[in-house]
């Protein structure tokens, strides 16, 4: 605490100061309990009983919602897809942005303009962007097939968001499209505030490319970096949009993540104290993941 | 150098092709005559700017939607705006809560959506708030609070105490040190967090499919509507989300100095 806090809270008479600064917090409370922990105690019940489209019934059922989730193969398939896409997205939009930081970092006549340019695709609604891809990738009236078409000479009418082996390059190059310029924007602000003293020593000093970026660059940029994967990382996992609009988890269950299944399960098929049970799953796992990474990544400075 | 310059252009048009050619594509199929559209081979622009396909969102009744996003945005803006505000006030200056109290906050802008509608699906069944605007309004607004807090934290941070300090010094009441001294000082942040709330509830879309119907469909969700079985309505798909995507491009388009901080959740002070 600074000495000008302390003399600001010296002002009042303590009791004052308390239920002034509780006062302030008071609705925005209230409004989180209200929306956020009431529905979840609600949640919780339902999850112990056996509400369904058929019927609702409220007898008490212990565990059972949650073994039978634990042993559904398809809510595993969807973990296993969520990680998947994370694992294979998060690394590509990391490498590119820090690639177009690189470009970008040195000063050029209208590079602000191509960094305005560069930043609309994260800033599109989500859904939206998914519809853009499939319009992207439509097997006939798409700019994509024809592309393809002119680099191998002939007609490729390829089904990106049908055929099993083209869905999760369609959804990783629409889901990566959409969150490098996130990536970019994140690192470049990043790198432009590297220590530039310490760059020229290095040069001086006679270190190559890689020594420099390994031993000065990197640790700079580190804790934004982390921030950037971490916000980035728990986007991934509870991806929904994009998936929604380019193949809604089809062909099949194949590209059921987490949040497409819990969807499916609760507002298409109406297993209510099913999902209600996976979905508390879902939190409690995040929960654990985010306190670990918050622990981390000091995103409070 | 000069070599060198001339490839970075060279780089830097490929990339920024790579990335606005979807949009592109979006907003000129939106300007294209249904033949054109269904077109083969596909044609890469229009023959001439055709606004057929806004005219029918309007006569459909479509555009509705879009008043539905508005309203539902910027109603929840406003209300976090004030709450959090406040709340981000008495967290940066008394420490309110302390440490975990501030990692509570932002843990909850981390739980996905669809772990959070559930509940309150079931909820608003009970309480008959299912495609309601009030049902929609609270829940962006619930959302978007941790943002809020969060960020204005962060800008209340950067008022120098000693302002405030003179202030209380010279007579101001403390809802006077807030409105007179604090709120003044970070204008420019608070405008920046409310545009960057307004565009997150104004683009989301997983909590409008859940909780809306008929009444108070958003743009967003209007937008899925028009996929369909057999073929997909390619020229009202493209016209509703240029509807939808055009607002936030202006918006953002003003805030490049506040874009980095925004996004970021207040970790790059760009």
């Amino acid at each position: 605490m600074t000495i000008a806090t302390a003399t600001l809270s010296k002002r009042r008479a303590p009791v004052g100061e308390r239920r002034f600064k509780y006062l302030l917090v008071a609705p925005a409370i209230f409004l989180l309990l209200a929306v956020g922990i009431f529905p979840l105690i609600y949640m919780l019940v339902v999850s112990f009983v056996g509400i369904d489209m058929m019927a609702e019934d409220w007898t008490f059922r212990g565990l059972d919602n949650y073994k039978a989730a634990f042993a559904d193969a398809r809510l595993w398939q969807a973990l296993g897809h969520t990680l998947l896409i994370t694992a294979v997205a998060l690394p590509l939009e990391l490498l590119l942005g820090l690639a177009m930081a690189q470009l970008f970092l040195e000063k050029f006549p209208g590079r602000q303009i191509f960094i305005a340019l560069l930043v609309l695709p994260t800033v599109v609604s989500p859904i939206v962007s998914g519809a853009t891809w499939s319009l992207m990738f439509d097997n006939r009236y798409g700019p994509i097939n024809q592309v393809l078409g002119w680099i191998s000479g002939k007609e490729m009418p390829l089904l990106w968001t049908i055929d099993p082996t083209l869905v999760y390059p369609a959804i990783i190059v629409a889901e990566v499209w959409q969150w490098t310029p996130f990536m970019f924007l994140l690192l470049l602000a990043a790198l432009s505030n590297v220590d530039k003293s310490q760059l020229e020593a290095a040069s001086i000093d006679g270190a190559g490319y890689w020594t420099t970026f390994r031993r000065i660059v990197l640790p700079a940029i580190w804790p934004v970096m982390a921030i950037a994967l971490l916000i980035r990382g728990l986007d991934l996992f509870r991806i929904f949009d994009i998936i929604w609009a380019l193949t809604k988890g089809g062909p099949g269950t194949m590209t059921e993540t987490l949040s497409v299944f819990t969807y499916i399960k609760g507002f298409t098929q109406f297993e209510i104290s099913y999902a209600a049970a996976v979905a508390l799953i879902i939190i409690v796992l995040l929960t654990v993941v985010v306190t670990w990474a918050l622990k981390k990544v000091q995103i409070a400075r | 150098m000069k070599r060198g310059l001339f490839w970075r252009y060279v780089a830097a048009i490929a990339i920024t092709v790579f990335f606005l050619f979807p949009i592109y594509w979006l907003f000129i199929i939106s300007f294209k005559t249904p033949d054109e559209i269904f077109s083969f081979p596909p044609k890469w622009y229009p023959g001439q700017i055709h606004f057929g396909n806004y005219a029918v969102l309007f006569k459909d009744g479509d555009a509705v939607t879009v008043w539905n996003s508005l309203v539902v945005a910027g109603v929840s803006t406003v209300l976090a705006m004030v709450f959090g505000t406040l709340c981000a006030y008495s967290i940066a200056r008394y420490r309110t809560g302390g440490d975990n109290f501030a990692n509570w906050i932002i843990s909850q802008r981390m739980v996905p959506p669809i772990a959070i509608v559930f509940p309150v699906f079931l909820m608003y069944v009970k309480l008959g708030l299912v495609d309601t605007y009030l049902g929609v309004i609270l829940l962006y607004t619930a959302f978007n609070l941790p943002y809020v807090i969060w960020m204005m934290r962060g800008y209340i941070q950067d008022v120098p105490k000693a302002l405030e300090e003179s202030a209380l010094i010279d007579g101001c009441t403390r809802w006077q040190v807030i409105w007179r001294v604090v709120f003044p000082m970070c204008r420019a942040g608070m405008l920046a967090t409310a545009i960057f709330t307004f565009i997150f509830a104004w683009n989301e879309f997983l909590f409008a499919l859940v909780l809306t119907r008929t009444e108070v469909t958003t743009y967003t969700v209007q937008v899925t509507h028009f996929f369909g079985g057999q073929s997909n309505f390619w020229a009202k798909i493209s016209a509703m989300s240029v509807l939808g995507t055009l607002p936030v491009f202006i918006a953002v388009a003003f805030m490049q100095k506040y874009l980095v901080r925004g996004i970021s959740l207040g970790a790059v002070k760009g």
